[in-house]
């Protein structure tokens, strides 16, 4: 664990020490390319005065409503497409489809329906989540093991306990890696919807630091997403991801 | 009086290349109250079709299953069934596995819980009821299975090779286990498996069925006081006589395919 740590802390200071010498030899202008020391005072100038504070807010309002939105619905057409095949067979492959188009595709026509407001990212933010949803869902459903649903029959279960007692717990594994990556689509779709919509996300700072050719602050919002993209996924959805798997015995490496 | 009925039955199954598959064909067979009745056979000679049938899990193309003249109507709590995989929920406890057929059934949690641990003392595993399934051994993982099933106090406790997937010193260790609780719980017990054995080491009666389509060759009773010997000579004859019956199925049937149905 700590070998790991120092190896990717020495890989950082060595990106930075590259950058600093490039900086140096003055090969691009410095509204261009700007040194590591003055991305670093932009960070910290944005978090001081709140900018970046506020603008990480409103962008996770945005994404939490689109992605609760997304992992509801999806995981309800899941649970139908799994149940019913006749909805399976005419839907299916529409589903794979939809999950196919990247989501900035969906924005001409969310802006030209909400126009230029929080209704049209949220909703980019949903159909950027909710197709994977629909499948790992459905696909978590289909896949129980049929000797656990055998077992319980003999056991004297009915329908309905059925599923919320067998089904869907068995299930729990897929939903959850549903959940994992239906989170990691919905804040690409986000960061894609607000690049062009309008208010005060991370999407929008970039955009707004591209326009003032700003590009200290373009690489830092740029660093934030990634960084705030491999927090969430890293230290919640895999921990949660984990604790799950293990408990239902399942490998984890 | 006979306790359990069969009927005629028969059932066929649709293969996968469309071609029709009789598995069970017009079985007749009577089972008594507390009785421990072995299914043998050859694989392919639908002996777990059988049990699947009496569990209500397949429905009969023709026939019918009486229980206390009743016809069975599914599934029901009053014949559980143990697999041959245990077939534990793998995110619940030990004990909560137990509980599980308790609690569909509205039993309270605490009287569920008192019950499940007393059967889980009865299979040596009250140690382990806050485990999860996949800390157990497979045969642990059994003992749970049969403690699941026994919980329920069904009338008929349905086993489809039960110790199949077990090494031989724990199959051992549980085929005395199970001929305690049989003997303390005077449950009814029809068992299916395919080592000869096994059969003659635990049945009162061994109902040996040949294949192609499934039917009753031959039904054995061993009027037989337990712990059985191994080698006691009268089980080493009749395991020979079951052996040889087996084998002229085989040499008359020819190659079968195994993989066909379970």
């Amino acid at each position: 664990m700590m070998k790991q740590f120092m190896l990717r802390v020495a890989f950082i200071l060595f990106i930075i020490v590259v950058w600093q010498i490039l900086f140096i030899l003055n090969i691009w202008p410095e509204f261009l390319f700007p040194s590591p020391l003055m991305v670093a005072n932009t960070l910290s100038d944005g978090f001081k005065d709140g900018t970046f504070i506020q603008a990480i807010g409103a962008s996770f309002r945005r994404l939490l409503l689109g992605y609760l939105i997304s992992i509801i619905f999806g995981t309800l057409l899941g649970i139908l497409i799994a149940s019913n095949k006749i909805i399976e067979e005419m839907i299916g492959p529409f589903i794979l489809a939809l999950q196919s188009i990247p989501s900035i595709v969906w924005l001409p026509l969310a802006l030209l329906w909400f126009s230029l407001g929080e209704t049209a990212i949220i909703s980019v933010v949903v159909l950027g989540g909710t197709w994977n949803m629909v499948i790992n869902s459905s696909t978590g459903i289909k896949n129980v093991q049929p000797i656990l649903i055998r077992a319980a029959q003999t056991m004297g279960i009915n329908k309905i306990q059925l599923f919320w007692k067998v089904i869907l717990p068995a299930s729990i594994p897929h939903l959850i890696t549903g959940m994992r990556l239906s989170w990691a689509f919905s804040w690409r779709a986000l960061m894609a919807g607000e690049l062009i919509g309008s208010g005060d996300g991370l999407g929008q700072i970039l955009m707004w630091g591209r326009d003032m050719g700003n590009m200290s602050l373009v690489i830092s919002v740029i660093l934030l997403i990634g960084s705030i993209g491999y927090l969430t996924d890293n230290f919640i959805f895999k921990k949660f991801e984990d604790k799950v798997l293990n408990r239902w015995g399942l490998d984890v490496k | 009086m006979a306790f359990l009925k069969i009927r005629n039955l028969s059932k066929h199954f649709i293969q996968q290349d469309k071609k029709e598959l009789e598995v069970l064909k017009d079985i007749n067979l009577e089972i008594n109250n507390k009785e421990f009745v072995t299914l043998i056979g050859p694989s392919g000679c639908g002996k777990s079709t059988l049990l699947n049938i009496l569990a209500g899990l397949i429905t009969p193309d023709t026939g019918k299953v009486l229980l206390n003249n009743r016809i069975i109507p599914g599934p029901g709590k009053d014949r559980v069934m143990v697999f041959q995989e245990a077939a534990l929920f793998p995110w619940l406890t030990v004990i909560e596995n137990v509980m599980f057929g308790l609690k569909i059934n509205n039993i309270d949690k605490n009287t569920a819980y008192e019950k499940a641990l007393k059967q889980l003392k009865a299979v040596h595993l009250a140690n382990f009821k806050d485990s999860l399934p996949h800390q157990l051994s497979g045969g642990m993982k059994q003992r749970v299975a049969i403690a699941r099933a026994l919980v329920m106090d069904p009338d008929i406790l349905l086993m489809d090779e039960p110790f199949g997937a077990l090494d031989e010193q724990t199959r051992l260790i549980l085929q005395k286990e199970l001929i305690d609780i049989w003997l303390d719980t005077q449950k009814t017990i029809i068992f299916v498996t395919h080592n000869i054995r096994e059969a003659v080491k635990l049945s009162d009666r061994i109902v040996v069925l040949g294949t192609n389509p499934g039917y009753i060759i031959d039904e054995i009773k061993i009027d037989l006081p337990h712990p059985r010997e191994r080698e006691n000579p009268y089980l080493v004859k009749l395991e020979n006589r079951i052996l040889k019956l087996l084998q002229n199925q085989m040499n008359t049937v020819g190659v079968y395919d195994e993989a066909v149905y379970a």
